[in-house]
């Protein structure tokens, strides 16, 4: 792909179909600067409101329609031969922003593959077959006999899944269930001898990871070819654009506590009641009751009190006084110390692991004995209903709540106890515990300094 | 449970000493396992070639396809005496793995991953971005512990186990045993008890060695049915139209025999108050719940059993025919919360989690980590296991040997060293040989092809 300062004639308006490219490698065009940053720029919108969406827990039908509107929104362009181009080009470039690190090759692998999945979901039956075939992937139809000997099997799948055998166009591949990872998971499919039984509607599973797959690899190479080549040779034009483009658009992590966020042992309790969203009053709660968490809890509620500005001596602290209440100090010392402070970055690798997101917390599974997780998901109704009656929720937003809850809005529901707790509107939305606690003192802070003032 | 250094005064019969080692004895015990013994038993029982064998998997050999780094880039750990605990230990080849677990005599020996290069060398690698310093092959582990169903058995809690409990851990055999076999088609499965209250599930194929998380984490999903903790309520939640075939199976075959005619009653589970109200807040129809607490509320006695009795009143009021499908779940529901496996999902899913390896002693039981034949699993009894002390009081009166021996043949241990060879070791490396040989061959064709042109 070449990057030209001049400007250039559009190519003629074609009769372009659309098409849904695979990226598999980077096209021989030409692109303006100017361009090069506005195509990565709208295409960047629209991951940023995919991973909203996916936040926000929208299901699959939901996001279908929201892809679709997202990329008549935003990657549209006048001359309708264009558009395939700016969609080829804006991932690539895309690609070179967000190859750079680990962190932000994964939440743009994430991102790509959901914006494909959805995009290869809208497509026909036929575009899809034909999409699988330049993908190059080998499986077999299952033939009519072998189909007599599984269908009931076939057919008890689909009922289980809420559907039936006769909706699809009886049209079966096998595949080895290695390949389909997300549909074993789900129990969606028929497995025998490790082959499993695909239906046609589900194909978008194989092809969305081979999708995955490739891309995983080929953002691994464009790193390379970054940081050994292309970073040095563009330094007047291309890396600052590259570099700027990343930082405009990722939410901060929270890695890096700021100062007036820090919080002292001796106030933890209060700061706990008054400033700690559900997940970590919980948590917190358990901590103090049962003087232990089990591992989930503890990174969970631990990464948190990091980025909440705990320092490790006193988050030892913290930890020990509890443990050793149950323990003692001694076994504290030998079996838990090491974990904390490998949380902090100073034990084993050596990474400064980042507290969790709200999305990654939703997606947790709490076993047997765990208190990690999101309430507004994993409680029933009645045990998120008394805790929240705990936080201070009155009855009129309590039940706003639990109208999100029901809607499956996580962090909606969480928004709403925000502002019920603070006698606030909190218009951003919740999409991170540490978020929650900095909002949370900054509201409260303010309202101290009105009072003063 | 009576640890091994509390038993009989025999201990100066085996361990020749003057007065300071027995001093020194007496301060080496561990938690229940005396390290004299210990030092015994790795000495002359601890089965270090058959280890070597498997942990080779066949790239001992000559075969020029053999990779002979293959052993060596195998990460174990040592748990010591004093609490310390080595990570990333690796050994060139069977001496050297003999000489430091001898030498070492750790209360436990950790099998971690196969690395892309020597766990040794691992600091010369990690510094690069593309983390070159990473596992490659990992069996599919799984770990069943008694202690995640102290919610659903009354005759024991927290570490103990019987023979009323253990059965539940028959359950988990049967049920995983035969879906690794014939719904992902695997056919190299070691199944050994933990020593204490559980079960270690290795499955070492190829296929299953080279898994990734992602596939890793699907398979511990598809066999994940229990969802429940003291903060949801609902622990199973089997909706739609019908089971998955997987589940229709594992309940026709395992779970509704074991529940209906071994659990019920020794654990009785309808018998009293509180423990019959468990199972009626399974089911959400207060009519019914209602129904039968007015039954059972006046104890009448019968002839049979009175959880047997009153299982089938139960059954027959949720399984009517006029009853809605959610209802008639319910009693499908009730078994499964009961007697379902339980997995521990963190172990399996990652690529890098460590598990104890077999033939292992359990520091404070002293029992040796057997294998369990799955097919006949339920005639294993925990509380019979060989304990340290005991088999080396085996080996002293066994008298003089001929040469040649093997010593673990003269103890208990030895139906268990014998069992592992056959019906696991071999059709293991026999499969191994013939993989190592055809991937060879086919290699070969590869670069002959790629050299007529």
């Amino acid at each position: 792909m070449e990057v030209v300062r001049s400007h250039r004639k559009p190519a003629e308006a074609d009769d372009v179909v659309p098409t849904l490219p695979l990226y598999l490698s980077a096209p021989a065009l030409q692109v303006r600067l100017e361009d090069f940053e506005l195509y990565a720029v709208d295409r960047l919108r629209v991951l940023k409101e995919i991973s909203d969406g996916l936040s926000r827990g929208k299901k699959s039908d939901e996001m279908e329609k929201l892809v679709r509107e997202l990329w008549k929104l935003h990657m549209s362009h006048p001359h309708a031969s264009e558009v395939v181009n700016k969609d080829i080009i804006s991932h690539f470039v895309l690609r070179l922003v967000y190859c750079r690190t680990e962190e932000l090759r994964k939440w743009f692998l994430s991102m790509e593959t959901s914006l494909f999945r959805y995009r290869f979901r809208s497509e026909t039956h036929e575009a899809q077959r034909a999409l699988m075939a330049e993908f190059h992937l080998p499986y077999k139809t299952v033939t009519s006999a072998e189909f007599e000997n599984v269908k009931d099997k076939l057919s008890q799948v689909a009922r289980s899944t809420g559907q039936s055998l006769s909706s699809g166009d009886g049209i079966f591949y096998k595949v080895p269930f290695e390949e389909v990872p997300e549909l074993v998971a789900g129990r969606r499919v028929y497995i025998q001898k490790g082959q499993a039984y695909v239906a046609m509607n589900q194909v978008v599973s194989l092809v969305v990871t081979q999708f995955r797959f490739l891309l995983s690899k080929a953002l691994v190479l464009t790193n390379r070819k970054w940081t050994t080549m292309i970073r040095e040779q563009e330094k007047d034009r291309l890396t600052p654009l590259v570099e700027s483009l990343s930082l405009s658009y990722l939410g901060p992590d929270y890695s890096q506590p700021r100062e007036f966020t820090e919080i002292s042992l001796k106030d933890i309790d209060q700061v706990a009641k008054s400033s700690f969203p559900l997940c970590m009053r919980h948590l917190f709660e358990k901590l103090r009751e049962d003087h232990h968490l089990k591992h989930g809890g503890r990174m969970q509620l631990g990464l948190f009190l990091k980025g909440v500005g705990l320092k490790l001596d006193d988050a030892l602290a913290f930890w020990k006084a509890e443990f050793s209440r149950k323990f003692g100090a001694e076994r504290f010392d030998k079996e838990y110390a090491y974990s904390i402070r490998h949380n902090y970055g100073k034990e084993g690798k050596r990474t400064d692991y980042t507290p969790y997101s709200c999305q990654k917390i939703i997606s947790s599974m709490p076993g047997v004995g765990d208190h990690h997780g999101c309430p507004y998901r994993h409680f029933s109704e009645e045990n998120l209903r008394a805790a929240l009656g705990r936080m201070g929720v009155g009855s009129r937003a309590l039940e706003d709540v639990m109208e999100k809850v029901r809607n499956k809005h996580y962090q909606l529901a969480c928004t709403l106890t925000f502002e019920a707790v603070h006698g606030t509107s909190y218009d951003a939305g919740i999409n991170h515990p540490n978020q929650y606690f900095s909002d949370s003192k900054k509201t409260l802070e303010s309202r101290n300094n009105a009072n003063i003032a | 449970m009576a640890g091994e250094g509390a038993e009989n005064g025999r201990d100066d019969m085996i361990i020749d000493g003057s007065g300071a080692d027995q001093q020194r004895q007496n301060n080496l015990i561990f938690d229940g396992v005396n390290v004299n013994y210990l030092k015994l038993y790795y000495g002359k029982l601890f089965p270090h070639a058959d280890v070597f064998k498997w942990m080779s998997y066949g790239n001992d050999g000559k075969h020029p396809g053999c990779d002979h780094s293959y052993f060596g880039r195998r990460e174990f750990s040592f748990t010591l005496d004093n609490d310390i605990y080595l990570r990333f230990q690796s050994f060139s080849g069977l001496s050297e793995m003999e000489n430091s677990i001898r030498e070492k005599c750790p209360f436990k020996i950790d099998i971690g991953p196969v690395y892309s290069v020597d766990p040794a060398r691992r600091h010369a690698y990690a510094q690069g971005s593309d983390n070159v310093f990473t596992p490659v092959e990992r069996e599919l582990i799984f770990d069943i512990d008694m202690s995640d169903y102290d919610d659903v058995r009354y005759c024991c809690s927290g570490a103990d186990v019987c023979l009323d409990c253990w059965p539940l851990m028959t359950v988990a055999i049967k049920v995983l045993d035969s879906a690794l076999r014939d719904d992902f088609g695997f056919n190299h499965i070691l199944w050994v008890y933990s020593g204490r209250r559980g079960v270690h599930c290795w499955v070492c194929d190829g296929k299953a060695r080279r898994l990734n998380n992602e596939q890793r984490a699907a398979i511990a999903d598809y066999f994940r049915v229990y969802k429940g903790n003291e903060n949801s309520h609902k622990m199973v939640s089997l909706l739609g139209q019908a089971l998955h075939p997987f589940l229709v199976r594992a309940h026709n075959e395992v779970l509704k025999i074991f529940f209906e005619e071994k659990l019920l009653s020794t654990q009785n589970l309808l018998l009293d108050e509180d423990r019959y109200e468990k199972i009626l807040g399974m089911i959400p129809d207060e009519s019914i719940t209602s129904e039968l607490r007015g039954k059972w509320a006046d104890n009448r006695r019968s002839k049979e059993d009175i959880n047997v009795v009153r299982w089938q009143q139960l059954k027959h009021m949720l399984q009517s025919g006029k009853q809605k499908l959610h209802l008639r779940r319910c009693v499908e529901e009730i078994v499964f919360s009961f007697t379902y496996p339980r997995l521990d999902m963190e172990v399996s899913r990652h690529m890098n989690h460590l598990l104890k390896a077999p033939f292992c002693v359990h520091p404070k039981t002293g029992r040796v980590c057997i294998p369990i034949d799955p097919n006949c699993c339920e005639d294993f009894d925990p509380t019979a296991v060989p304990t340290l002390s005991k088999i080396l009081e085996e080996l002293n009166t066994e008298g003089s040997r001929k040469e040649g021996d093997n010593e673990w043949d003269r103890t208990s241990l030895g139906d268990s060293v014998r069992y592992f060879r056959s019906s696991f070791l071999q059709p293991l490396l026999k499969s191994c040989k013939e993989e190592i040989e055809s991937s060879y061959s086919a290699k070969l064709q590869e670069s002959k092809n790629s050299l007529n042109w």
